[in-house]
């Protein structure tokens, strides 16, 4: 059904009995023509752009737990296009203009707010730094501004101008940058690739990738072997233990991230707020919480939770950079699996084995990436070959030196 | 999170750097080839059981081995990684 | 209205306090919530989303409607539990989230609209057009959204974190958590006792029952007595744990100063602790839990264990005439105990049809509870019997019990899931479900108090026995060990109006039902649709009944339905305490070198370099800007001769047979052959081939040389070293150390150099006994210094270095004689300059995706050894003229700026991604060529030089025509530096 204000106009006078379910429940069929391992934000989305994009409707999304259970429903929301190096910088432009329109291709209100994104500098050399990324920004054809103390001061009165640790020099604007609701992402992408056609089967863990002659033929499930033609590899931090059913070592380090979310406030800070110093960035959801991410924990972990040291880390910065949320108090803190490559971009590419394809490594990136990154998987699984604006996302190139380290900090997955 | 440093005791997570999976320290020689994308790039990455480097940069200065579990964070054992066993060394395979 | 003769509080001491504008007094002991009651007080907040008039509904830090906001100013703290702030004079408390106030809000008209604001409305419109978004939804979205309001000013009161570590943290003083504390501390354990109260005892405080024949609060005063009397026990009141993490890691938040009128200044608000146990007791009791019903959320409608608390603890009558509504026998109780404080009971409303009437109550048994009436406050409720029958029974408040939670959030911090127990209908814990931790009591779902005495005595033995410690006989005193009965009852079935489940986010039994319709059948789904549990109480009452009724929806029993998750904190915790030591200056610690006083006397602005600070320039009278000053530094060092701090830049010592070899491998080129007394600069990189570091290192002596590493990545470098020499030099004789803070050191840069120096000097030196990359000892005001023949700035140079207690000494004495050659002190601006010229690069250039071919040193990476990063740097990746190279730039005029970040681009083309060409990283204006210059990288750039680029910056609105050259813009021989 089609949601509209009308709809919900209607449907309240009439006691919203008359809702459909947002999805069907399918029974696992016993072959497909393509498999996505994975129902997150970007299986969801690979399928629905197959279905839209290139008429491939008979597929199958599996998912071990129920719908967008990973990162894309643990996330801070942040939506941006602010890259330096090429290969990153035509992709998330790509992506925030699939985002601009998100809304009415999905039929589905996924709240994409393009507040504006504010990265703060505090010295000439991060000065410069930003004035690179964001020249780099306006090459791409996006937008980029560089504001100097009293601009930041302008939109963000509240921050410690005076006593701060690192003194705020100016800040990079990036005004389409923005946040959208998590959930209601994965839940759009599912409901438009479930009216397409597409299968969606949650509770159904793989557990097995079946190859024959170096083609993929099927996976095993705990809902019983399916075949397929193609299958798609798309677990963001489980990417390591799907990819070994293949037989396959990734490049990748799962780490814990985390994110915490204070009570509700009224509106008190209006963009998304970043620091250069301190591992802290801040958004106000629209429901009046405060959202904080900082840094990784920094160690290995598949827990989906962390330790102190982060979270009192990140307070601390928020303490000397905007003092007045002292008074707010933290509710919920969580961690998502993040999938880490040694340079800290991601991987869309084909695999050595007929068939199969792998998307993964998105770090902490990934939400922003979500349409664009469906978009571009789908692209490579139809067609076979890499998607223009995902060309450099190649699963080899750290063998072959062509890497895309944006924060230059090296083969050290955890840096990035 | 707590670890035992072997020459200073246990200690809090706070005093500690994190590198990743103690394969790094499995230093191939010659030039460029594999083995060596094993050494920077591929990763096991277990849910469960790993060895991983950590260096005690608020204290001794040591590089630990820590055998760790990734899902529940358990930690059941801390060496020098200058004193690291061979059999440890197999976290590879 | 307060009762003669019952509660705890002081009668004596009466305590005036305001709420919404009004003055009232309470009694010391009392809580916000506990005096607004005794004072008649009934709407104490609004609801999130209707904006529905709403009382207090508990006695504890669960509640989800009675939100105040506390304070005025900058000191003002919104969300503040009424039922957890205690009053002290001068309280000033207002309800919040509503306008003009919480007895009168015209956002209530929400309400009327509730048809239309269903689970997820929001999901399925203000999608057209597109633009509104951003400009008119969400912004009138977000102003209705939110609960109470952050004052936007800076507050600088006193928050502080501290550590704490014990063999046994117990965790709530009720009946299990007094009895574990006891047994431990007589056995000599160290204990803490963690209450979350301002007064330990827990239930024991709020029921009537008898301990050892006295009342439960005496009781429990004897034994806190006990326990305070205990040097191995610490007694942590108003204490809450907040959180489980690894290693027997306990968060916990302590509201220090937040009960008392005027705290002593050194007193901090609160303090957040994390508190080290090698075993741990959860013995937090249990929350009791409502019954869905239409229009349950009546100011007056409140759960049944509060009534008692306010009656037998505060002495409050939360009404005049009471009706109990449960599915349990402690309804039953709730009944007695109104009736010994002499509260009138208008009606015992029990689903359970067996029920047995108590004295004197109408008993409706097996009644549904159809209606509550009295927007502002409960009047009555319409009860239907099972015979059909319609009674309206008169009350201003009703107490209702649907059964009891176990607190048994902590034990799920750590991923654990807990285990569905029919009996009682709810969910307990599981055992190790965080190592190290037990549970006991009512939060393990044991609810009798003599249970939980043997609960809670037990498992201290158990804990006491895995510490290895001899285990106390503690006699359990006698007390009331009933067994609870109790019906699952969830809601009213087929309510008229609508029921609720979260109070706090005002979600009804229709929004997990519509979740339900739609499909969201998983509970994260159904939680994140309706919003099920986000609110401020996290659904600690609340999420026990919403999946109950989602299994019911979607007919599934309750434990395949499955719970959701919880998280730390358990209760939240202020940011100004988790961040405590962070505002201002505490994020990080500041370095200051031993010319810092000097520096800034002379003027220097003092800008950060890393953690260090480092003057920037030094002004001198006339000076207008910082160029004028920069521009004469400069000059000074090309004409004369100039002092500047070095210090910050890491200095590692390293020493051993093995020395020299082990340089050799850290670095590209060969440092073994390094004689003593000479200097070579070398180039570092990572094992994956990128640049790492440049830098000096120095012979000594035989196997001794010091390493010099860029002020940036002095860390780095260093755990790079130990890493090294750990992982792969085992055996090698080969020891280093960082002795950054030991040393001061200062450049002493100009043609007149020497000659400073040698003023200086007890010995003076000539060119051959330092000559240019040579070292050695001098004597310098008496002490024994190391001198270095090496260059930052292209000129004659030194850096002469003195242990740092002798610092500040030599750099005044440095630059005055420095002064008295017509030359002084020079800041990081001229440094920059001076580099610049030079073409030496800084962490501008080597900024982690660079390799030695790019800046043009693959000369320096020996064929003859290996070297950590060698074989990563042959990857095809990492080589080839379309790499960006290492070049200057002189723009055409010289007098057109550039700025550092700009983009290059072929003379011609349009400024766009595909024609990129590369970027620049470092530009100063050059008094020594008067020209700007800049350095970049230049796809192919050494194979440009002399042809022209366009350069733009966008940002800046620069476009300048540059011409490519050289990096080494001046004395591209060296001459200088040498003579």
């Amino acid at each position: 059904m089609r949601y509209s204000g009308l709809s919900v106009l209607k449907e309240g006078l009439f006691g919203n009995k008359g809702w459909k379910p947002v999805w069907r429940e399918p029974e696992p069929k016993a072959e497909y023509d393509i498999i996505i391992i994975g129902g997150g934000g970007h299986g969801l989305a690979t399928a629905y752009y197959l279905a839209k994009n290139h008429g491939l409707t008979n597929i199958a999304v599996l998912e071990k737990g129920y719908l967008g259970s990973g990162n894309v429903g643990r996330n801070t929301t942040i939506v941006r296009a602010n890259y330096f190096l090429p290969g990153n910088s035509e992709f998330y432009s790509h992506s925030l203009k699939l985002w601009e329109g998100l809304e009415r291709d999905l039929n589905y209100n996924v709240m994409h707010s393009q507040r504006g994104i504010i990265n703060l500098f505090h010295s000439d050399g991060q000065r410069d730094a930003f004035a690179r990324r964001g020249n780099a920004m306006v090459n791409q054809g996006d937008d980029a501004e560089l504001l100097d103390r009293e601009g930041v001061r302008r939109l963000v009165p509240y921050l410690d101008f005076e006593q701060t640790r690192f003194p705020i020099y100016g800040g990079l604007y990036h005004r389409r940058g923005g946040t959208a609701r998590h959930d209601a992402v994965a839940w759009g992408f599912a409901r438009g690739a479930d009216q397409r056609g597409v299968d969606l089967i949650q509770n159904c863990e793989v557990t097995g990738i079946d190859i024959v002659d170096g083609r993929v033929t099927g996976v095993q499930t705990t809902r019983g072997a399916i075949r397929a033609k193609k299958v798609g590899i798309i677990a963001a931090g489980r990417s390591g233990q799907v990819a070994a059913m293949a037989g396959m070592r990734l490049p990748i380090e799962s780490h814990i991230l985390q994110a915490y979310v204070t009570e509700g406030l009224k509106p008190v800070i209006d963009h998304v707020v970043t620091y250069g110093m301190g591992h802290f960035y801040i958004s106000q959801s629209d429901k009046g919480g405060l959202v904080f991410g900082g840094d990784l924990d920094f160690y290995a972990s598949y827990a989906a939770r962390g330790n102190l040291p982060m979270l009192e880390h990140v307070m601390e910065a928020g303490m000397t950079l905007m003092p007045m949320i002292g008074k707010a108090k933290i509710l919920r803190t969580w961690g998502g699996i993040v999938d880490m490559t040694p340079d800290g971009s991601p991987i869309i590419d084909k695999t050595d084995v007929g068939g199969l394809y792998i998307d993964c490594g998105w770090n902490y990136g990934g939400f922003k990436a979500t349409p664009a990154s469906g978009w571009c998987m789908a692209h490579l699984i139809a067609t076979g070959e890499p998607h223009e604006v995902a060309r450099r996302f190649r699963l080899d190139r750290f063998r072959t030196g062509h890497l895309l380290d944006e924060e230059g900090t090296g083969s050290q997955h955890n840096l990035h | 999170m707590r670890l035992n440093c072997p020459l200073c005791g246990d200690r809090d997570l706070r005093e500690f750097t994190y590198y990743g999976a103690s394969v790094y320290a499995d230093r191939p020689e010659g030039g460029w080839s594999e083995a060596w994308d094993d050494l920077l790039h591929l990763r096991d990455n277990p849910a469960g059981e790993t060895n991983d480097l950590w260096y005690h940069e608020l204290g001794c200065s040591a590089w630990i081995e820590v055998s760790r579990n990734t899902v529940t964070h358990a930690i059941s054992d801390t060496r020098l990684l200058a004193e690291r066993k061979p059999a440890a060394k197999g976290a590879k395979a | 209205m307060r009762i003669e003769g019952k509660g705890l509080v002081d009668r004596s001491t009466p305590v005036g306090f305001r709420f919404d504008g009004r003055d009232y007094t309470g009694f010391q002991g009392d809580t916000l919530a506990s005096a607004l009651l005794a004072s008649g007080v009934r709407v104490m907040g609004r609801s999130f989303k209707y904006h529905r008039p709403r009382g207090v509904m508990t006695a504890g830090s669960e509640e989800p409607n009675a939100l105040v906001t506390v304070g005025r100013g900058a000191g003002q703290v919104p969300n503040v539990r009424a039922t957890v702030q205690e009053i002290h004079s001068g309280l000033d408390a207002r309800g919040q989230n509503a306008w003009p106030s919480v007895r009168f809000d015209v956002m209530e008209v929400n309400d009327l609209f509730a048809p239309f604001l269903s689970a997820g409305f929001y999901y399925k419109t203000f999608m057209w057009p597109r633009k509104f978004w951003e400009s008119l939804y969400e912004p009138a979205i977000r102003r209705a959204a939110g609960l109470g309001a952050l004052s936007r000013q800076h507050n600088d009161e006193h928050y502080e974190k501290a550590y704490a570590f014990c063999d046994l943290l117990v965790i709530g003083s009720g009946p299990a958590g007094l009895m574990a504390a006891l047994t431990a501390g007589r056995a000599g354990a160290d204990v803490i006792l963690a209450e979350e109260d301002a007064r330990m005892g827990g239930r024991l405080l709020a029921e009537s029952h008898e301990v050892a024949g006295q009342s439960g609060a005496d009781w429990a005063a004897g034994v806190v007595a006990e326990l305070a009397s205990m040097p191995n026990v610490r007694l942590m009141t108003r204490t809450t744990v907040t959180g489980a993490y690894d290693g027997g890691t306990f968060g916990a938040l302590e509201r220090v100063g937040l009960h008392l009128a005027r705290p002593p200044m050194d007193l901090p608000r609160e303090c957040f602790w994390r508190i080290v146990a090698k075993r741990a007791i959860l013995a937090a009791g249990a929350h009791e839990r409502p019954i869905a019903f239409a229009n349950n959320d009546r100011p007056g409608v409140m759960m049944a264990g509060a009534v008692r608390a306010y009656v037998n603890r505060w002495g409050v009558a939360p009404g005049q005439t009471v009706a109990v509504f449960g599915n349990n026998d402690d309804a039953h109780r709730t009944v007695s105990d109104l009736g010994a404080a002499g509260i009138k009971v208008s009606a015992l409303i029990d689903v359970r049809e067996d029920a047995v009437a108590p004295k004197g109550v109408t008993l409706h048994a097996g009644a549904r509870l159809v209606d509550a009436v009295g927007r502002n406050g409960l009047r009555e409720v319409i009860v239907a019997d099972r015979d059909g029958k319609i009674a309206r029974i008169p009350c201003d408040c009703l107490a209702m019990s649907g059964g009891w939670n176990p607190v048994l959030h902590l034990t799920c911090h750590m991923n654990g899931r807990p285990v569905w127990r029919e009996d009682i209908a709810t969910f307990v814990p599981k055992p190790g479900m965080v190592p190290g931790l037990t549970v006991a009591g009512a939060a393990n779902g044991t609810y009798s108090t003599y249970g939980c005495m043997k609960e809670g005595a037990e498992a201290a033995s158990v804990a006491l026995s895995e510490l290895g410690r001899a285990q106390p006989k503690v006699d359990l005193p006698e007390a009331e060990d009933g067994a609870i009965r109790l019906r699952a009852y969830w809601e009213v079935p087929e309510p008229k109006h609508r029921a609720w489940l979260d109070f706090a986010n005002d979600v009804t039994t229709k929004d997990v039902r519509l979740a339900a319709q739609e499909n969201f059948r998983s509970v994260e789904h159904m939680k994140r649709y309706t919003t099920q549990g986000m609110a401020p109480d996290q659904g600690k009452s609340s999420n026990v009944a919403a999946l109950a009724v989602l299994a019911d929806a979607t007919g599934r029993g309750i434990p395949e339905t499955g719970i959701t998750t919880f998280r730390p904190p358990y209760v939240p915790i202020s940011v100004a305490a988790l961040g405590a030591g962070g505002q201002g200056k505490g994020l990080a610690p500041e370095r200051l070198t031993t010319s810092h006083q000097a520096s800034v006397a002379r003027g220097a602005p003092m800008i950060e370099a890393g953690l260090w600070y480092r003057p920037s320039y030094f002004p001198r009278p006339g000076e207008k800007t910082w160029r004028e000053s920069c521009d004469r530094e400069v000059r000074m060092v090309r004409e004369r001769v100039g002092v500047c701090d070095v210090s910050t830049l890491g200095k590692i010592d390293i020493q051993g047979a093995d020395a020299g070899r082990f340089l050799d491998f850290v670095y590209t080129n060969t440092f073994s052959t390094l004689k003593p007394g000479r200097v070579r600069y070398g180039l570092m990189l990572r094992e994956d081939g990128i640049v790492m570091d440049d830098g000096t290192t120095a012979c000594l002596g035989e196997g001794h040389y010091l390493m010099t590493t860029t002020t940036a990545a002095a860390g780095q470098v260093m755990r790079h070293l130990d890493f090294v020499a750990q992982a792969h030099c085992p055996g090698w004789d080969v020891h280093t150390i960082s002795v950054t803070e030991q040393w001061a050191q200062f450049a002493i840069a100009g043609p007149l150099g020497r000659e400073l120096l040698n003023t200086l000097l007890e010995s003076p030196i000539d060119d051959a006994a330092i000559p240019f990359l040579g070292c050695g000892k001098v004597r310098v005001m008496g002490i024994e210094a190391r001198l270095f023949r090496i260059s930052f700035s292209g000129e004659l140079g030194f850096e002469i270095a003195v242990p740092a207690r002798y610092g500040a000494a030599l750099y005044r004495d440095l630059v005055a004689r420095a002064e008295s050659l017509g030359g002084g002190a020079y800041g990081m601006e001229a440094l920059n300059v001076l580099r610049i010229e030079k073409g030496f690069i800084t962490h501008a250039e080597i900024h982690g995706r660079v390799t030695a071919f790019d800046i043009g040193l693959q000369g320096m990476v020996s064929a003859k050894k290996d070297c950590i990063g060698k074989a990563a740097s042959e990857r095809p990746g990492l080589t080839g003229q379309e790499r960006e190279q290492l070049v200057g730039l002189k723009p055409v005029p010289a007098s057109k700026p550039i700025g550092a970040g700009a983009h290059l681009f072929d003379e011609g083309a349009e400024p766009v991604r595909v024609n990129d060409q590369g970027y620049v990283t470092s530009v100063c204006w050059s008094p020594t060529l008067n020209t700007h210059l800049g350095l970049a990288f230049l796809k192919n750039g050494r194979a440009r030089h002399a042809t022209r680029v366009r350069l733009v910056d966008h940002l800046r609105g620069a476009d300048v025509v540059c011409e490519v050259v050289h990096p080494v813009f001046f004395d591209a021989e060296g001459g200088r530096a040498r003579g």
